[in-house]
């Protein structure tokens, strides 16, 4: 029993951290949120690093390393609140993984692995359209994932929709698509991989939030005193560590059931994809509070955090959509259900 | 990464899960009296057995477990509803202390009947005007003639009736700053000197006592780890109390989580998306609780102390409980309101869990101090 990371992934983790606070610095994430941009150059970097295909398999370009190394990643890339077209691709990469056909694989793995053709995933809710898909004007792929069934459809042949939100460090698109060949594979577990992902990456975006909080309530005064002497801000930053923590606890559990005890991921993955979502919305919100007015201001980097956390909480199932997922899979009864 | 057991800890597990299959000592019998002397024979089955003082070292007669297997061992308690052994203070506080703190004399009086039952073990630290700031406790010892004579008032003793020591943090110097001028004595309590009073509980039942000492005597050979540095010693008793309890009380309040969802199924109240939503927040939770527990349980095997983070499983579980009794009264209903019924006991009881063994008030200043490092308060 050892609930921590190898050596050779704690090594991943130094190496990921250590990069994208060089590349990520806080004025570079907010001129390309600004700007409505990802990284272009950077992206390129992490593909020449192998980022992308981390967990695809060797034979479809990848590096054929596992789901908690890409945790790893998204956990990081949370923390440095990357604008990246990351998780999208690795999105498709998961499901695909998956669910995809053995031509389905040959075909669109070894683009998404390197990085060169990327691709994103797109929830179907039953007017049609997929509302929110990551990246999808630029991807070259789109799987569609819908109550009737799964299809794989080229960019060309879908109808994408750029749309802002809230979050300006990813850029979303509604897709509508009836193109396409079908994708009949057992698509849970790769989506809970996604969902695993996600969970993940709102732990680095809570760990954020707190840390920036926590230096906060340390250096500003008020009535002659660090305002982190009064219990009402350091109690809201203690609750800040539990459900930092416990986000952590459920996505690590998750990845780790990924590759280790995939009966038990659909319930890991929901279960960390409902309370992350709710954790990092509500850390988010907390230190928005511990910083008073200046984090209200635009001018604050607080804010992009807090869009991302809640974005990324809608983001392939809700808190709700998944906490009825955990009621389904944790009834005494035959499991039935799950998210997509 | 890797959450499996290994074989020896699988075999342990077997093990132990099949002999509490076939020992198990059933439910307490009704009556306070009589379900004291049932946890004791328990606690005699459990010592000859080798399960009792589980991660003592084995020198002392215990079993030198290793952490694993002592959350292992909580694990299988609560999953075969055992009750505790009767001497559970002696064992997670009192025994730990005397090792660490202890000279051999001591280790050599004290140790093995703590673990037989035969000997019966109370905490005399909580003073009416001393709760959660537990050095400004004023119970008084003055030294006179070689022995000290202990004059003052304790309160929340479980077991106070019963026991023959109590673990006892009194002061001996009222000059020195407050956390310094405390001792720790084990002091015997089958003496005149010692008055020991019921004290009911919200839920009807007299689980604690007060204790009232008028120049009480205790030989000056019961000082553990010398006179003044009674605060270091009683802090390791807190930290040992809290780090027990993670992985036992996850198992203990996963199977309050499987009668709930029970209730729940009978009531038909399952389908409601409401309760639906709030047994599926408890079932996250209850996990959370179980990964939390086995995580700090590494860092601790990585680290070599329990550490301050082990203060959230302790916050955690209260929350847990509190939130999972109201659901449980939710569901009953109107019924819920019958006295006698067992989730209105067990409603009232969980309102303790957030003020025993540290209120998630405290535990969450620890949190900011010492895990945060945020300014402390005073």
């Amino acid at each position: 029993m050892n609930f921590d990371f190898s050596d050779d992934q704690q090594a991943i983790k130094r190496t990921a951290k250590e990069l994208l606070a060089e590349r990520f610095k806080m004025e570079r994430v907010r001129e390309l949120a600004e700007a409505g941009k990802y990284d272009d150059a950077a992206w390129k970097e992490l593909c020449e690093l192998g980022w992308p295909g981390i967990f695809i398999g060797e034979e479809h370009g990848g590096q054929g390393l596992g789901t908690v190394e890409l945790i790893i990643l998204m956990e990081e890339l949370g923390y440095a609140l990357a604008p990246l077209p990351f998780l999208s691709n690795a999105a498709a990469g998961l499901v695909l993984n998956a669910a995809g056909s053995d031509e389905q694989k040959e075909r669109w793995l070894p683009g998404i692995a390197s990085g060169e053709a990327r691709g994103t995933v797109g929830l179907l809710k039953d007017d049609g359209e997929a509302k929110l898909v990551p990246h999808a004007d630029s991807a070259e792929v789109i799987l569609l994932l819908g109550h009737e069934g799964a299809r794989v459809v080229e960019r060309d042949q879908a109808e994408v929709a750029p749309v802002d939100t809230m979050d300006a460090t990813r850029r979303f698109c509604r897709v509508r698509g009836d193109a396409g060949e079908p994708l009949e594979g057992d698509r849970i577990p790769g989506i809970s991989r996604v969902a695993a992902a996600l969970a993940a990456e709102l732990t680095g975006i809570a760990q954020r939030a707190m840390e920036m909080s926590v230096e906060y309530a340390r250096d500003r005064k008020q009535f002659g005193r660090p305002i982190g002497s009064y219990q009402a801000v350091s109690h809201r930053c203690a609750q800040m560590l539990l459900e930092t923590e416990g986000a952590r606890s459920a996505s690590y559990y998750a990845a780790w059931c990924g590759d280790a005890e995939p009966d038990t991921l659909p319930l890991a993955a929901c279960m960390a994809k409902a309370y992350a979502s709710d954790a990092g919305w509500r850390v988010c919100t907390s230190a928005l509070q511990v910083h008073g007015g200046i984090g209200f201001t635009w001018e604050h980097d607080l804010h992009f955090f807090l869009k991302r956390a809640k974005v990324d909480g809608m983001l392939y199932g809700s808190a709700r959509e998944h906490r009825d997922a955990v009621a389904e899979l944790s009834a005494p009864r035959e499991p039935a259900a799950t998210v997509a | 990464m890797d959450l499996t057991l290994s074989p020896s800890e699988q075999a342990f597990r077997d093990e132990l899960r099949t002999w509490l299959a076939e020992n198990h000592p059933g439910e307490d019998p009704p009556g306070d009296d009589a379900a004291f002397e049932h946890r004791r024979t328990w606690q005699l089955k459990l010592f000859e057995a080798g399960y009792a003082g589980f991660s003592w070292p084995k020198e002392y007669g215990g079993r030198g477990a290793t952490l694993v297997e002592q959350a292992l061992f909580g694990e299988e308690m609560a999953r075969a509803k055992a009750p505790p052994p009767v001497n559970i203070l002696g064992m997670v506080m009192g025994g730990p202390v005397v090792i660490t703190h202890g000279s051999d004399e001591q280790k050599e009086r004290w140790l093995r009947p703590i673990l037989t039952g035969e000997e019966i073990w109370c905490q005399g630290f909580s003073e009416p005007d001393s709760g959660s700031d537990l050095a400004s406790l004023k119970t008084k010892a003055v030294k006179k003639n070689g022995e000290w004579l202990v004059t003052g008032q304790k309160v929340w003793t479980t077991y106070a009736h019963k026991a023959k020591w109590c673990m006892l943090v009194a002061r001996t110097d009222q000059d020195a700053p407050k956390h310094q001028g405390l001792t720790y004595f084990i002091m015997d309590m089958e003496q005149d000197a010692v008055q020991v009073r019921p004290l009911y509980q919200i839920t009807k039942e007299p689980e604690f006592n007060e204790l009232f000492m008028e120049e009480a005597r205790i030989p000056d050979e019961n000082v553990v780890g010398g006179v003044g540095n009674g605060w270091a010693v009683a802090i390791t008793t807190l930290m040992n109390e809290r780090a027990g309890l993670g992985a036992s009380s996850a198992a203990g309040v996963r199977i309050a989580l499987e009668e709930l969802k029970r209730l729940a199924a009978e009531r038909g109240a399952d389908e409601d998306p409401v309760i639906r939503q709030k047994l599926a927040q408890l079932t996250i939770e209850v996990e959370l609780l179980r990964l939390n527990s086995w995580r700090g349980l590494t860092q601790i095997m990585k680290r070599g102390v329990p550490g301050p983070e082990g203060s959230l499983p302790k916050w955690q579980w209260g929350e847990i409980n509190q939130t999972l009794t109201e659901v449980a009264v939710e569901i009953l209903g109107e019924e819920g309101a019958y006295w006698g019924s067992p989730w209105t006991y067990r409603l009232l009881r969980s309102r303790a869990n957030s003020i025993e063994g540290g209120t998630t008030e405290i535990l969450k200043n620890i949190i900011a101090e010492r895990v945060l490092g945020l300014p402390k308060l005073r």
